[in-house]
């Protein structure tokens, strides 16, 4: 086996360089960033990118973040939440400025995403930052004009940990959005703070009859919850799409 | 020529030499999975080659327990660029399994439980190179990782180490199984990062 990752991965293409645009606080350990790359090209919602920080002396680190934004042009926008741990996000959060240079490959992945053409009903469940690959397709759901009903349900620890909050408490005609707060709910609020359950899943998805495509984003822990209740609700398994985020 | 990250310094510290370009070091052993985990009982577990439409070797969990048992010591390398160093695993060698089967084929599809695919070579699978893995760490496999059995394969991206395998399809021509349809590589050698089409 010759030639190099380049050449191999030709459709996809070499690195580009994008330029930050705009920086927008989320939550507390949370920011979306809205970046130019000329020659992105566009995506589909649920697409991701490499990104690729040098330091000075050489050092790369790579890593993966799924897109917020969807459709043509060559502007996107990522939302990042700081792992304590973590070696890029940290970055992406505290350090990084408007103007400053991302190299970004993409955009990658044909599974889990969602376009315009499909018809079936959609169920969204997100946990965290989960809502990323979520989001574009929200907004891809909207940009089109589509018909297609959707629900969101997103779990996050308070209020304040909520990213893109102001955009999902005015939602478009077709979506329904359902709020689970794990730590703590705001006054007012029904249902008791705590982790999602199949009874949460129940009362607020679409039902298995319906046959909705179902994707599913969050933490491992969250996935594995949700993708088992789903299964033992009467959703078809190669209808639950599932991504779970690990590394930092 | 690179774009240097103002304010970016990493981790530093020694570039370490088991560690392919592009990857980090975990610690954690993360689960990416493209659908429910599956949960198999092992009473109705089996394993299978087929390699023709009326040839098929089959192993129930009790006839694969009685073949020679390996000790797999190795480093794993995800395409989402996590790898983990030095990792430990009990299995049966594709060796053993295939020395009972005559095949003219040079392609494999794996297919396992739940419906996931992936293509291998079958070069990759022999010579000590790849294993049915049944525990990890001293402990059975959890279906989050694949458990009751996975394949493993360690010098290939770890998407090629199917989860939850069910049996082995031998082929002519090498076909994209399910991520290979998604965007990422027919081979996927970590060493020369091919990650993606």
């Amino acid at each position: 086996m010759t030639g190099t990752s380049e050449a191999r991965d030709g459709r996809i293409g070499n690195w580009k360089v994008g330029v930050v645009t705009s920086i927008r606080r989320e939550s507390a350990s949370g920011r979306s960033i809205t970046i130019d790359v000329p020659g992105w090209g566009g995506n589909i919602a649920g697409q991701h990118t490499d990104v690729r920080l040098t330091a000075q002396n050489g050092y790369t680190a790579v890593r993966s973040y799924s897109v917020a934004s969807a459709g043509v042009g060559d502007r996107i926008e990522l939302a990042v939440d700081r792992l304590p741990t973590g070696e890029v996000s940290p970055y992406l959060v505290d350090t990084l400025r408007e103007g400053d240079e991302l190299e970004l490959r993409g955009p990658l992945g044909g599974w889990f995403v969602w376009t315009p053409q499909q018809a079936e009903s959609v169920q969204l469940i997100g946990g965290g930052s989960g809502i990323v690959p979520l989001m574009a397709m929200i907004r891809s759901h909207e940009a089109s004009g589509s018909a297609t009903p959707f629900r969101l349900l997103y779990s996050v620890r308070t209020p304040l940990d909520a990213f893109f909050r102001a955009e999902l408490e005015s939602p478009s005609a077709n979506l329904e959005v359902t709020w689970i707060f794990t730590r703590r709910a705001p006054s007012g609020c029904s249902r008791p703070a705590g982790r999602i359950t199949a009874a949460d899943l129940e009362a607020h998805g679409f039902p298995a009859a319906l046959s909705p495509t179902v994707f599913v984003c969050g933490p491992t822990g969250f996935v594995e919850t949700v993708a088992t209740a789903l299964v033992a609700l009467g959703h078809e398994p190669n209808r639950v799409k599932t991504e779970r985020f690990g590394g930092a | 020529m690179a774009v240097i990250s103002r304010g970016f310094v990493g981790r530093g510290g020694e570039v370490d030499p088991d560690l392919p370009a592009g990857q980090y070091l975990t610690a954690d052993f993360p689960v990416l999975s493209a659908g429910p985990t599956p949960h198999i009982d092992t009473v109705d577990w089996q394993f299978s080659i087929r390699t023709d439409s009326d040839t098929l070797h089959t192993w129930s969990w009790d006839e694969l327990h009685a073949l020679p048992i390996e000790d797999i010591d190795t480093d794993i390398h995800c395409v989402t660029r996590w790898s983990k160093l030095g990792t430990s695993w009990r299995g049966v060698s594709l060796d053993t399994l295939f020395a009972t089967v005559k095949t003219t084929d040079k392609y494999v599809m794996a297919r396992s439980y739940g419906g996931y695919t992936t293509n291998v070579p079958l070069a990759d699978l022999l010579g000590g190179q790849a294993w049915i893995a049944l525990e990890f760490d001293g402990d059975k496999l959890d279906p989050e990782h694949g458990g009751p059995a996975r394949l493993l394969i360690p010098h290939l991206y770890f998407w090629k180490s199917a989860k939850w395998i069910h049996g082995l399809e031998m082929q002519s021509q090498d076909e994209p199984g399910f991520w290979e349809q998604n965007g990422y590589n027919m081979y996927g050698d970590p060493w020369l990062e091919q990650r993606y089409w």
